[in-house]
């Protein structure tokens, strides 16, 4: 360990555990984030909002190691995520290193991506055995705890496609703490589900976010239900962050005319 | 008098019966040259679809090329290659063999498809999520792609074994004595090709009902818990 390492060592505690340093990300000749700077701290409950096409979801699939960045840095507890030191110097990350980094962070996707040839708890202990390298009745134990705290223990035996939509997204929350993230990533978690179905996922949400030492960063279009639970929320505009601040903030006293535009949008879709 | 057979001319009906057995003898060959080619085609073409989506471009153009090659030119040719062309190199293969051979390799083209096919329909969601729960590469393909690959696979293969099964007559230009064969060879020696070519074709006709009627079998018994296949 050289004199840098040491130094990047002891700023990790206080380090925001997410930092995007000016962050670049293109498809082809389209910009989706645009030089984007972003931190978030331990244990802080975040919600990006947008419109569609303005970065949210790359945000959190680039930080799942979904989609690679074009330009800047993106760090995870105080470790480069899509980079790794020579030195002090930064090289593009190989393959062991974003596993490693990839271990700190869970996802929960918008179609939820269960695996349909697996029973609801094989889904849940395949990759913690395969992967922890945890025993199977081990995992098979946390599995009921994790399917009990969704509330689907009685679901366990079943295979996906056999559970409504809203079912099937609390077995993907459930499979994504199985592997007992710092970080959880929840991208647009109830747009695939039916309106009766949203509130049983959210209250799942909401019972996570209680949980102090999780970090939670969400995509959503539930406005309210953002509100209710983030401690911050982030308006993304044109692969930036246009205006961020507490909820009560910007839903209530927006300062930037594209915020205030998105919201009424969003929140009075009549008018 | 035929595989040490003799058939019986004194009616239609007794030459019918006695140059069945006769028949069988050719479709053993048949049957025996389509196991054998379509196994070749099932190896050859997972070789071909690995290759195919190899990472680099100097591997996969000319796996592309070749599939391209061998499916846009008929049989007949790339028999002929392996039973006169290989000989001028030195390498002589038996008819039987040299036939299986042309089949397989014809049949790859089209069952390398099939993998690849079978292989990307799997919703790149699960490799998605596959990923973020760190899942090795190979146990993501064997134990997530692959189940969800397989039920699509296995009934399009099974249809082109039966169109080996239906293409195997094309080995008799290279001597192989396969049942359409063995039914010409009776007509020139008795003057009376109606029955035989015509029981060929009926037992063909019940080899393929049986086999498609296998496919559909497979196709709703296959494991494919969970799977909607559509």
């Amino acid at each position: 360990m050289n004199d840098a390492t040491e130094i990047r060592d002891a700023g990790e505690m206080s380090d925001p555990i997410i930092k995007f340093d000016k962050v670049v990300k293109r498809f082809g000749d389209h910009v989706v984030l645009d030089e984007l700077d972003f931190e978030v701290q331990r244990g802080e409950k975040v919600t990006i909002i947008g419109p569609s096409g303005s970065g949210k979801s790359t945000v959190l699939r680039i930080l799942m190691t979904l989609e690679p960045i074009n330009d800047g840095v993106v760090y995870v507890g105080g470790q480069p995520l899509w980079h790794q030191w020579r030195g002090d110097e930064l090289i593009p990350a190989g393959e062991p290193h974003l596993r490693e980094m990839r271990s700190h962070m869970g996802m929960v996707f918008q179609q939820f991506n269960l695996f349909p040839h697996m029973t609801v708890l094989r889904n849940l202990t395949e990759a913690p055995v395969q992967v922890l390298g945890i025993n199977k009745a081990e995992a098979k134990k946390r599995g009921m705890e994790l399917l009990e705290m969704v509330g689907l223990a009685d679901q366990a035996s079943k295979y996906p496609h056999q559970l409504s939509g809203g079912q099937q997204q609390r077995v993907g929350i459930a499979r994504a703490l199985a592997m007992r993230p710092k970080v959880m990533l929840f991208d647009e978690p109830t747009s695939a589900l039916d309106p009766e179905l949203v509130g049983e996922v959210l209250n799942v949400i909401r019972s996570l976010a209680d949980e102090h030492d999780l970090t939670m960063l969400l995509v959503t279009h539930e406005m309210h239900f953002a509100r209710q639970v983030s401690d911050r929320i982030c308006f993304f505009d044109q692969g930036r962050i246009k205006e961020q601040g507490k909820p009560e903030d910007i839903f209530t006293a927006p300062k930037e005319e594209r915020t205030k535009a998105f919201l009424k949008a969003v929140l009075d879709p009549d008018d | 008098m035929f595989f040490g057979i003799e058939w019986d001319t004194s009616s239609q009906w007794a030459f019918a019966v006695s140059i069945f057995p006769i028949l069988l003898h050719g479709l053993v060959i048949t049957l025996e040259a389509t196991v054998v080619g379509f196994f070749i085609a099932l190896a050859l073409g997972l070789v071909l679809a690995a290759l195919k989506s190899a990472p680099t471009r100097f591997i996969r153009w000319p796996a592309k090329l070749l599939t391209e090659f061998i499916r846009d030119t008929p049989l007949l040719i790339q028999l002929f290659f392996l039973f006169y062309v290989l000989p001028e190199f030195g390498l002589t293969l038996p008819a039987f063999l040299t036939g299986a051979l042309a089949l397989g390799v014809q049949y790859s083209a089209y069952t390398s498809e099939v993998y690849r096919g079978g292989l990307e329909a799997v919703a790149s969601g699960q490799r998605e999520a596959a990923r973020a729960l760190n899942l090795a590469p190979a146990r993501t393909f064997t134990h997530i792609i692959l189940p969800q690959a397989i039920p699509r696979i296995i009934p399009a293969l099974g249809n082109y074994l039966v169109s080996i099964m239906k293409d195997v007559p094309v080995l008799g230009v290279v001597t192989v004595l396969e049942m359409l064969g063995v039914a010409r060879i009776i007509g020139d020696r008795t003057g009376g090709y109606l029955i035989p070519l015509t029981m060929v074709g009926g037992i063909y006709l019940i080899l393929t009902i049986i086999a498609s009627l296998g496919v559909r079998y497979l196709d709703t018994h296959l494991p494919k818990r969970g799977l909607s296949l559509k």
